[in-house]
């Protein structure tokens, strides 16, 4: 359980001192992960079923690593999205999966609201690994374990979110999570990527201009724009749009406080929305967030699994 | 029909019949499938049969202007049968049979089919609508001089707008012939996009594609123009935003020919609703649920009359098609049997008055669609409705009658049920004591 939740479909239900609860238990997960030896028996004979219905190499990877370092076995279902006329429907799938008597079904779907509507059919616990322009809560959580562990603390700390809100999971769960910890969050883009009523969600505003969004930001979020889009047409090309809201040296230089990080999702355009130079640059913690997505990922699979507290506890927060 | 030349005593009820102007406690006599008599007192022979209607209301059947009954094609849904139960069990004493049936109704033997089922259920009237343009492909006009003189009563696409500008012109002129209006589903598709709900801070939540409001009042506005360019009859399918209110308040300002149908999902539900639910597709029809002052601007027409009147917009589907993620599950609810208790729930909220209820879902379509019945005047055709305002009951999808359960209200309480359904002087349906 995280809280008084038994999945973990959206941020958007969890109060702070369940974001909390995951945030301090991934601290003693990632030293776990620093140890000569990353296997602790925590969730042995327990059973994690990755379900995605999208490509995604790197989120299940990382889900697939935080099961195997806790001791569980992890299988990796792909499928692919359900169409009215055909196919085996959602939840015959994941009724199926479930007969194999998984503890946790993690699962990606470029629906938004197919993790709930497992949720509503399975025994299981259910964790979304991101589900259409929704939201990625495991996503929103390492990005604020990261921003934690650089800026030490959210409370009244800024971050600038750029890009195509619009269609971004990310975003969301970053603006469900990031104002319970205190931070205020802009959000900037062209307007057509700017969805109806997001200043609604709270703790945010909404900008255009780049750099009114990232100046005196203590973290920016770049999201990453997605070739599809264009056309669509929420914009008219990657060209023009890298040269309005795309981060390169020049204007991290000028625009960003010294102590200001950036922070991506991944995979990288790189030379769309970020030059390579800020992207491998001494301010980008972006593979720091890989690191942490598998502590956090530790940390919800253990909660949501009824793991027990062995060998996990040296930052004592398993015990709590 | 054996009943049909009997004499039937509505004894005591509360007749409402905005035609006639009348409410008030009265007898309703029935002879020989027309209405005889609405009078205090009336002498009641010992043999007459009679139905005590004290506590109740007693109106004209209800029309309702807009449901699908999916058969031919899909009766998996649907049948005429089971709609038309599904119809009387709600008071609905007849309905307009929407044409996008699998094939559509372009063609005289589908309007035949449909028309020969109704005969052969013997329960609500059901009046075929046909197709606009043949296959509902927007493409060519269908031939609406055969379907009207098979029996429709009036042409449509629901489901589709007609998307091109020219078309639509030359189909409200051609239409003009047979005097029937053309009942539009009207939305933009390059607006509406991929679009699942109401655009808005609740599709931005749920993280599900938006289809503005503005998709629906830009192709109303163009409608309008339309009607004022041929001087068209344009009936305006299950109206839902502010705007769409705006440009058919305008259009009868002008004198136009425009009239407008609002579905009781879209008076009382909105696009949080969605995200309360939990994605729950039953909460998934096209035109989506809307915002809150889409709500009450549609209240509000229907109050005053810019919106003429209440239909279903039924449209079953069954739980394959809605069982599904929200981006794929199929749009529409149904809704002939909860329709009278969601609407008399305005009633008491105070949005709207008795008399202009029953007028929307009687006199209202009657009118627009040129229907006998809609009143309880002498000589009228024997539809009638007998209804419990107070009656509370819990709305189980497995005892409804339609053969499909997509409905929102599933599980919710309800106050207002019909009792009794009289077509042509027959007794089409009797709420089962236990039920009472």
């Amino acid at each position: 359980m995280i809280g008084r939740h038994r999945h973990l479909t959206g941020l958007e239900g969890l109060n702070r001192e369940e974001i909390l609860q995951v945030l301090d238990l991934a601290t003693s997960m990632k030293e776990v992960l620093s140890r000569p030896l990353k296997k602790v028996p925590s969730l042995r004979g327990k059973l994690v079923v990755n379900l995605f219905f999208e490509a995604s190499t790197r989120t299940r990877s990382s889900f697939e690593i935080a099961s195997k370092v806790l001791s569980a076995d992890a299988v990796n279902w792909t499928a692919s999205a359900s169409s009215v006329t055909k196919g085996e429907t959602l939840i015959d799938t994941a009724r199926n999966l479930e007969a194999m008597r998984p503890d946790v079904l993690v699962i990606r779907h470029p629906a938004g609201g197919a993790p709930q509507l497992v949720a509503d059919h399975v025994a299981c616990a259910v964790v979304s690994a991101g589900d259409g322009a929704h939201e990625h809560p495991s996503q929103g959580l390492l990005d604020c374990f990261t921003l934690r562990e650089k800026l030490g603390t959210l409370e009244g700390k800024t971050v600038a979110i750029v890009g195509d809100v619009s269609h971004s999971r990310v975003a969301r769960s970053d603006l469900h999570s990031m104002p319970k910890l205190g931070a205020r969050v802009r959000l900037c883009g062209p307007p057509t990527m700017m969805p109806a009523g997001i200043e609604r969600l709270g703790g945010c505003s909404v900008h255009h201009d780049l750099r009114e969004a990232v100046e005196g930001a203590d973290a920016v979020v770049m999201l990453r724009i997605q070739h599809e889009r264009i056309g669509d047409p929420l914009i008219p090309g990657t060209r023009e749009y890298s040269k309005l809201w795309g981060l390169n040296a020049r204007k991290a230089a000028d625009w960003l406080t010294p102590g200001c990080v950036i922070l991506h999702p991944g995979p990288i355009n790189r030379g769309v929305e970020l030059s390579p130079e800020v992207a491998d640059g001494a301010r980008s913690v972006i593979l720091d967030q890989v690191q942490n997505g598998v502590a956090v990922r530790m940390a919800i699979l253990y909660l949501l699994a009824g793991g027990s507290p062995a060998e996990v506890h040296p930052a004592g927060g398993a015990r709590s | 029909m054996s009943e049909a030349s009997e004499v039937l005593f509505i004894e005591g009820g509360r007749v409402i019949d905005p035609a006639s102007g009348l409410d008030g406690v009265r007898t309703v006599v029935l002879r020989g499938g027309r209405v005889a008599e609405v009078a205090e007192r009336v002498e009641r022979p010992r043999d007459a049969r009679a139905i005590d209607a004290r506590g109740k209301w007693v109106t004209p059947g209800f029309i309702d202007a807009h449901v699908h009954l999916r058969e031919p094609g899909q009766e998996y849904k649907e049948t005429v049968e089971t709609g038309a139960r599904a119809a009387v069990a709600g008071g609905f004493t007849a309905v307009l049979a929407m044409p996008n049936t699998v094939p559509p109704n372009d063609t005289v033997a589908v309007t035949e089919l449909i028309l020969a089922r109704a005969a052969r259920a013997g329960l609500a009237r059901v009046y075929p609508v046909g197709c606009i343009s043949k296959g509902q492909k927007g493409e060519e006009l269908a031939e609406m001089g055969e379907l009207f003189q098979a029996g429709c009563v009036a042409f449509s696409d629901d489901g589709k707008p007609v998307s091109s500008s020219g078309l639509m012109r030359r189909a409200l002129e051609y239409a003009l012939t047979f005097g029937v209006p053309l009942a539009v589903h009207e939305e933009d598709l390059a607006l509406v996009g991929k679009g699942v709900m109401n655009e808005g801070p609740a599709a931005t939540r749920l993280g599900l594609k938006g289809n503005p409001a503005q998709a629906e009042e830009v192709m109303v506005s163009r409608d309008v123009a339309l009607a004022e360019l041929t001087g068209g009859r344009l009936h305006v399918c299950h109206l839902s935003t502010a705007g769409a209110v705006r440009a058919v308040r305008a259009a009868k300002a002008r004198g136009l020919r425009v009239t407008a149908e609002v579905a009781p999902h879209h008076l009382v539900l909105v696009d949080e609703d969605v995200a309360r639910s939990g994605y729950d597709t039953d909460f998934k029809m096209a035109p989506p649920l809307r915002s809150e002052a889409d709500r009450a601007a549609v209240q509000e027409a229907l109050a005053d009359g810019t919106i003429d009147c209440i239909a279903t917009d039924h449209a079953p589907h069954s739980a394959v098609e809605k069982a599904l993620e929200f981006d794929v599950a199929m749009n529409g609810i149904i809704g002939l049997e909860t329709a009278f208790p969601v609407c008399l729930a305005l009633v008491r909220a105070g949005k709207l008055t008795e008399r202009r209820l029953v007028e929307a879902l009687t006199l209202a379509p009657a009118r627009i669609f040129g229907l006998p019945g809609g009143t309880l005047a002498p000589g009228a055709p024997a539809d009638v409705a007998v209804l419990d305002p107070g009656a509370e009951w819990r709305c189980d999808p497995e005892r409804l009658h339609s053969k499909s359960r997509n409905t929102p209200w599933k599980g919710t309480s309800m106050i207002g049920r019909c009792t009794h359904a009289l077509v042509g002087g027959t007794l089409v349906h009797e709420l089962a004591r236990g039920e009472r």
